[in-house]
């Protein structure tokens, strides 16, 4: 690896992470509310809305945007194209942390969150739950071995424990040294794992809905939902990756990396395309345009889904000014960004009508703090881990 | 990290083994229906709305007493649904027929979980806390609950309720069906035991769906041609026959595929014996160690590349 990652050499306390802190704080009270009270106390959801905001964007857009960290592993260190190799680590604790979110978003959202153990002992693989469940278990710990070897980078030879801890200073550094060297033998497994099992939950995340055939609006419901999802899971990568590049660069004072995005993004004009063309082809096969200009809201989430998210970003993919241009390549990006986030958020939100209590959602206050609490915390984690571990290309650096 | 040759082909010949019966596994989805599963006709023309059912359900099941005492007729006439306080509910219906005084004659309608032959609860539910048991009732299994509500999510009758205001052990709460009762010889539901006009009829699945098909044609006329529940998502224990025609007692209109089938069919197909990741697994790896071999030698090139 030529790339030199380091520690970013920053102030940590600036207002923006005041302004985390205060989301995280009102996320920390709704979600005391939420194990004193019940899950009712602080939620709209009911009988026949039983899935809300916190499975529609915590869970499902939390896996879909996380995606960066399997489609950058894949690319770098499988199709060998190691010129992509800087965005490869920030993609990864993307990941891990989106994927440590999904689960903590999890806790919050099932009844009995003592109980998340349960699936391990007790299988069903008639459901799609299940399967996503042990994949996300899986990868999460595929994420954590991947990430170890950043942590050892940082603390090999340098292990100092302070007072009596320090007794504990030669296991550890023998254990840190250990563990990077044959972590080093065995990673290519784990890497592969992960792709597969990234494409397997992603996936797999389309095919949830498919047990509700009488409640999804059929502008969404469609056989190939599974594969939509793996398509738009694929697109949303590495748009992800320049959307997070060029906040974290921007925001930190960092160079700004185009001389990889600008390349990068070339490929996502291939997978967009391909899922445009599926779901394009999808409405056309199964004659669902006919509800296209019926003027429901439904139909209006839809249409900004496919236009805004995903035809006008394709378009201006197309364009080398575009792709070279950092504004014009954030906005772009941006838009695939929030189109998948979107459709996410139709398929188990918007599209979901119970047909016979006909019950309206709208998410409670307090769904909304717990999610932004969430989000918050994470963003805060993130800004701490590359504040003080090797993830952003240091080399790059430019003062500001 | 780099990916040796021997420890490649170990590993997927290890996964190879495994893989090398792939698709015979994925057999065509076939129903899971018990075949002598117990069923329960309910006779609307026959039901005169004394709520007598949700009384007896409510003590036979232990549930809390009711805000609106059962001899208030009142409830009739909202909408309710069953919910995690009452396992069936009772509602009036005036679907616009008149008697002989030009009154509109009320249709009842009792609801609880329709026990469905091949139950999308059941199949979805992550840990198979809900089970479709061989006397026909689909049983919910608490201790294995982790209350993701997935179960709700895909009940095409949106009966299974949730105690959302019990923060630690909140409970799916829905009709049992009288498990326990049912299990016992002669037992019969609370609900089909009580009724004192006999519109609720408990027996053997096929034995209940012939005398539906006998009333229809013992009394012509009488009733509308459909047996709600004889095909509904692949069928139901719970059917019921009426005068009215079902869509305007607010009984879903459904598909008669089974609910469960698009899912596990597709479920199956991908991931029976891990056929498509292990495959996956093998191409992936394959890819990695053919562009591994190729930077060894194009180090030069790769290096000036990345300057
Ligand atoms: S009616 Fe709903 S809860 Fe009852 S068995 Fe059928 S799917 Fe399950
Ligand atoms: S809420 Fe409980 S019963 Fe329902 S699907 Fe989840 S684990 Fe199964
Ligand atoms: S079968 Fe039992 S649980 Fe179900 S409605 Fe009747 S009395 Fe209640």
């Amino acid at each position: 690896m030529t790339h030199n990652p380091r520690p970013v050499n920053k102030k940590f306390w600036t207002p923006g992470v005041y302004v985390m802190l205060a989301f995280m704080a009102a996320g920390a009270v709704a979600v005391i509310a939420r194990f004193t009270g019940g899950i009712g106390y602080v939620s709209n959801l009911s009988t026949a809305r039983p899935w809300g905001l916190w499975v529609g964007v915590d869970v499902a857009t939390g896996v879909a945007l996380a995606a960066g960290g399997f489609t950058t592993a894949a690319l770098a260190h499988i199709f060998g194209r190691h010129a992509y190799e800087p965005v490869t680590r920030p993609a990864l604790l993307t990941a891990v942390l989106g994927y440590t979110f999904v689960v903590l978003g999890l806790m919050v959202d099932i009844g009995r969150s003592w109980a998340i153990w349960k699936p391990m002992f007790n299988w069903n693989p008639n459901s799609v739950l299940f399967e996503v469940a042990m994949c996300v278990m899986f990868y999460l710990n595929v994420l954590y071995i991947e990430f170890l070897p950043i942590v050892a980078e940082q603390f090999k030879n340098s292990v100092r424990l302070p007072g009596t801890l320090a007794l504990l200073n030669r296991p550890l550094e023998f254990l840190l040294q250990f563990a990077d060297r044959l972590l080093d033998k065995f990673m290519w497994i784990f890497i592969i794992a992960g792709v597969v099992l990234s494409c397997m939950h992603q996936s797999s995340l389309g095919s949830l809905m498919l047990i509700a055939p009488t409640k999804i609006h059929p502008l969404w419901y469609t056989p190939i939902l599974p594969l939509l999802f793996l398509t738009s899971a694929f697109s949303v990568g590495y748009p992800m990756v320049v959307f997070e590049t060029t906040l974290a660069t921007t925001s930190m004072g960092l160079a700004d990396e185009m001389e990889i995005l600008t390349p990068l993004i070339r490929i996502t004009i291939f997978t967009l395309g391909t899922y445009m063309a599926l779901k394009l082809g999808d409405m056309m096969v199964r004659g669902t345009w006919v509800y296209l200009l019926d003027g429901t809201y439904q139909t209006n989430a839809f249409l900004i889904e496919i236009i805004l998210g995903v035809i006008v970003p394709w378009c201006m993919l197309l364009s080398l000014r575009v792709r070279q241009s950092r504004s014009l390549l954030f906005t772009a990006c941006s838009l695939i960004v929030g189109g998948v986030a979107l459709n996410r958020i139709n398929v188990f939100i918007v599209a979901y009508s119970p047909p016979v209590s006909h019950s309206n959602y709208f998410p409670a206050p307090g769904e909304f703090l717990v999610t932004a609490g969430l989000i918050a915390t994470l963003m805060f984690i993130y800004r701490f881990v590359v504040t003080f571990l090797p993830v952003l290309s240091g080399s790059r650096e430019v003062s500001v | 990290m780099n990916i040796n040759r021997r420890g490649f082909f170990k590993v997927m010949g290890a996964a190879g083994a495994t893989a090398m019966t792939p698709a015979a596994g994925a057999r065509a989805w076939e129903s899971a229906a018990p075949p002598d599963a117990f069923g329960c006709l309910v006779d609307l023309t026959r039901c005169i709305g004394c709520r007598k059912c949700e009384e007896a359900c409510n003590r036979v099941n232990g549930l809390p007493a009711p805000e609106i005492s059962f001899d208030d007729p009142t409830v009739l006439d909202t909408r309710r649904r069953p919910h995690e306080k009452s396992y069936t509910v009772v509602n009036r219906y005036f679907p616009g027929t008149l008697d002989t005084h030009d009154q509109l004659v009320p249709t009842f309608v009792k609801l609880q979980c329709m026990h469905c032959q091949d139950p999308a609860c059941a199949s979805a539910c992550i840990v198979g806390a809900l089970t479709k048991k061989e006397n026909g009732s689909v049983y919910y299994d608490v201790g294995k609950c982790i209350g993701c509500r997935y179960c709700m999510v895909a009940c095409p009758f949106e009966i299974p309720a949730y105690e959302y205001h019990d923060p630690v052990t909140p409970r799916v709460m829905k009709c049992t069906f009288c498990f326990e009762r049912i299990s016992k010889e002669n037992g019969l539901p609370g609900c089909a035991q009580i009724c004192p006009v006999e519109a609720i009829t408990f027996g053997r699945r096929d034995t209940v769906m012939a005398l539906a098909k006998q009333r229809l044609k013992d009394n012509p006329g009488k009733y509308v041609n459909h047996i709600y529940g004889e095909k509904e998502v692949g069928g139901t224990s719970w059917i019921y026959i009426s005068s009215e025609p079902f869509e305007d007692l607010g009984f879903p209109s459904l598909p008669d595929r089974p609910t469960p089938k698009l899912a596990e069919t597709i479920q199956h197909g991908l991931f029976s014996y891990l056929w498509s990741p292990i495959l996956l697994f093998g191409v992936l790896g394959g890819i990695m160690r053919r562009n591994e071999k190729k930077n060894v030698h194009g180090k030069d090139k790769e290096a000036r590349h990345d300057a």
